[in-house]
């Protein structure tokens, strides 16, 4: 499966920038971000014509015939050539509207949705697919006649027809919320909760798909999730993450992506951390270790992502301590783990550095054994080669840096001697205000925890270099009480 | 980056949580100027630190939408045709034929041959068409079971539910795997109002339809040619049966009521697994 994706990854260099782009221009429309897998999807759909023909607009009468061929044909293979040539067609979004547009198309449609002739039914469901590939809200609630049958047809047997439901009813959900409003009370949740018992790792994936982006509604929170965790599909999803030989990445993938929306929208997360989501979640990022260690790495992050944010987020529940009084996630190797996907990316993938070390911060805050791993499993080392990358990752450093520090004498005495002063002198010299902000505050702790610090400090133009920021407003105070710790020491 | 080499063995090892070194925190440690508190960091929906990963995922889908919207190549073999009893569809692509089995003879009726989308409706069909003891008791307690999963709301009548079904559930009204049964026994009170109504054999179809909706039912189109004589007589059975218990009629009703609940809801397990096989399997189970 990973190397399979791999390789259908088309070059994304201006994607990635264009992406960006949009996410950031319409900041408080969650919609755009899902408006994007499908936007760049038509975009580059004419460059693809890889079927051998491109499809050509239909106008209002082509679409009118296809139909009515496809309804009254007396043969079969030409009622089913009728609605190849209109799916194809559909793949423009000027046929599109012409097809809503044109009185009773939808009405036929769903005819053959319904029909008895298995294979019309297939075809018939291929045109609805097109169908929601639109970005036009009009277009998806055009559909709306059919969501019924899709729901229906999730607890039939013929895995590829419920694949095709499943990518479809995702489509729709991402582009309407008038199509979320019908597909809830329409039992779409316990038809999900139902097909998630099916063997068939294809079904699954596009399962995962559906809900993921029934999870990504604004509206999510207040009226999806509450059902969600109502129902099995919790304990089904997290079961599909549990590592072993039954593990599927494309599936679990989707999954973890789901359990990142439930999670980061705090509606109930002790619920899952009672289902065993840490531990799950836990064991799952070392066998992704071991996978990166075999270096079966191709497409890891897709799974490391979620994977990451779900545990940081879950970190920040109490629930997480009440169980004997202790974390629940406390093994030793969670952090060798980390490392492991660290320094992966680091060589693949440095965007997603701030992600391991939000985890790393999050293990380490209010843990003492987490930090003492670090110390005892050399550590500290590895983490100060980060600081370069980015000054993101600089500030995030420095803070796991200060999470081990300010936890006393005893962990001081660990970092030093060693290079985490020369180091700290460096990033002294950083222009980026937090950066140096958090390198005076670990100084600091340096400083109370390990008194002959200092001394070593003014000998390597340590003041010099406190005193580049003495003009700076949100450092000075600090600037200064370090200046004069150092003078009297 | 450079890990330790020691690091690959610990991960190996088994599990284990370091002893911590004694904590030991001085007040000055927090004092202002500097604020430095160690804390685990939440990041909610929307927040702008997922961005990066975000963009990688939507990548990642738009990657596969495209294989699942490119309509799979369907490797050909010699034209072959449907082996259940009756139905006369030839294939040139097993994927074809998988759909079309599943889809017509995966669930389908032992009395009446109609196919279902799911063993859900089937289960449902058998109950209030074939099933006269539920004819009865549907007289006496609300029996007719909402068709959307997870639904437990049950009505006096069909028409009730259908109402509850559009109302609640936003289904259309003219939903196609919920027609109301033909009334055959003179007693039973319920008329059946959708005006959608079409005659038996045609829970699956539409094909006759006009573009332009007309309300008017279409012919009957049969699928199956094939009728098995054993099924006619059963069902002619079950008809006498509900038409001597609704008469009161004694002399047979022991005997009539025992065999009839065999048949129909005796052998759940049995009954359950034949009929969503080939029609013949049913006989086996009696």
């Amino acid at each position: 499966m990973w190397s399979r994706r791999r390789g259908h990854l088309r070059p994304t260099v201006c994607g990635v920038e264009e992406l960006r782009r949009r996410r950031r221009e319409q900041e408080p429309a969650r919609r755009e971000q899902q408006l994007v897998s499908k936007r760049l999807l038509r975009e580059d759909a004419p460059e693809e014509a890889g079927e051998g023909c491109v499809a050509a607009i239909l106008g209002e009468a082509e679409v009118q015939q296809f139909l009515r061929q496809a309804q009254r044909g007396t043969e079969e293979k030409e009622r089913e050539g009728a609605l190849v040539s209109l799916r194809r067609g559909l793949q423009h979004p000027e046929t599109q509207q012409t097809f809503i547009q044109l009185e009773g198309s939808m009405r036929t449609l769903v005819g053959l949705l319904t029909s008895n002739q298995a294979l019309l039914q297939l075809e018939a469901a291929r045109c609805l697919h097109e169908l929601s590939h639109s970005e036009q809200s009009t277009i998806a609630e055009a559909c709306l006649p059919a969501t019924s049958y899709l729901l229906t047809y999730l607890s039939g047997h013929s895995s590829d027809f419920i694949e095709l439901c499943l990518y479809t009813l995702g489509n729709l959900i991402v582009e309407s919320e008038a199509v979320r409003r019908q597909l809830l009370p329409q039992g779409i949740v316990p038809a999900l909760a139902a097909c998630i018992q099916s063997p068939h790792v294809a079904v699954l994936e596009a399962l995962g798909y559906a809900l993921s982006q029934l999870l990504q509604a604004k509206e999510a929170p207040e009226k999806i999730i509450p059902s969600i965790l109502a129902s099995t599909l919790p304990q089904h999803m997290l079961q599909m993450l549990q590592p072993g030989p039954k593990l599927n990445p494309g599936v679990a993938v989707e999954f973890a992506w789901c359990l990142h929306y439930i999670i980061c929208s705090q509606v109930s997360n002790p619920l899952l951390i009672g289902h065993g989501a840490l531990s799950t979640l836990g064991l799952l990022l070392l066998d992704l270790a071991g996978a990166v260690q075999r270096t079966e790495d191709a497409g890891l992050e897709l799974l490391a992502c979620p994977v990451l944010r779900c545990l940081s987020n879950l970190l920040t529940e109490a629930a997480v301590e009440t169980v004997g009084g202790q974390m629940q996630l406390r093994d030793e190797r969670v952090v060798a783990a980390l490392f492991i996907l660290l320094q992966f990316f680091f060589q693949k993938q440095p965007s997603l550095l701030p992600e391991g070390l939000w985890l790393l911060n999050n293990l380490t805050a209010n843990s003492p054994s987490f930090c003492t791993s670090l110390l005892s499993l050399d550590l500290i080392e590895p983490l100060l080669q980060l600081l370069p990358v980015s000054n993101v990752v600089s500030v995030m450093v420095l803070t796991v840096l200060c999470n081990v520090a300010e936890k006393g004498p005893a962990y001081c005495q660990r970092l030093w001697p060693g290079p985490l002063l020369p180091t700290l002198l460096h990033t002294l010299a950083f222009s980026d205000t937090e950066v140096v902000g958090q390198s005076l505050e670990l100084l600091h702790l340096l400083f109370l925890y390990q008194p002959e610090a200092v001394q070593v400090f003014l000998q390597q133009s340590g003041l010099q270099a406190l005193e580049r920021h003495q003009e700076e407003a949100q450092l000075q105070d600090r600037v200064y009480a370090l200046r004069q710790t150092a003078l009297q020491g | 980056m450079q890990l330790p080499p020691a690091l690959c063995a610990r991960l190996a090892a088994g599990p284990g949580v370091a002893e911590p070194l004694p904590v030991e925190r001085d007040p000055a440690a927090g004092a202002a100027p500097f604020r430095f508190v160690a804390r685990p960091v939440r990041f909610p929906r929307e927040h702008e630190f997922f961005e990066d990963g975000d963009v990688q995922r939507h990548l990642y889908l738009q990657d596969v939408l495209m294989q699942v919207a490119d309509a799979p190549e369907k490797p050909r073999v010699p034209a072959f045709a449907c082996q259940v009893a009756g139905c006369c569809q030839v294939f040139d692509a097993l994927d074809d034929y998988e759909h079309h089995y599943h889809t017509l003879h995966g669930n389908v009726c032992s009395f009446c041959k109609r196919a279902f989308p799911s063993g859900h409706l089937l289960d449902a069909h058998i109950l209030e068409w074939h099933d006269s003891l539920f004819q009865i008791l549907s007289e006496r307690q609300d029996m007719y079971q909402c068709l959307v999963e997870g639904c437990t709301e049950k009505f006096k009548t069909s028409r009730d539910r259908k109402d509850h079904l559009v109302r609640i559930h936003l289904y259309p009204v003219d939903f196609r795997f919920d027609k109301p049964k033909k009334n055959r026994s003179p007693a039973s009170a319920e008329v059946p109002g959708d005006s959608g109504e079409r005659s038996e054999g045609e829970a699956m179809e539409i094909c006759s339809e006009p573009v332009a909706a007309s309300p008017a039912p279409a012919g009957e189109r049969r699928t199956y040619s094939h009728r098995s004589v054993s099924k006619l007589f059963l069902k002619h059975v079950l008809n006498v049966c509900s038409v001597l218990r609704i008469l009161g009629c004694t002399l047979g009703r022991c005997a009539s009521h025992t065999e009839f609940r065999k048949v129909t809801l005796g052998k759940k397990i049995g009954f359950r697994f034949c009929r969503r096989r080939k029609s013949r399997c049913f006989r086996s189970c009696e």
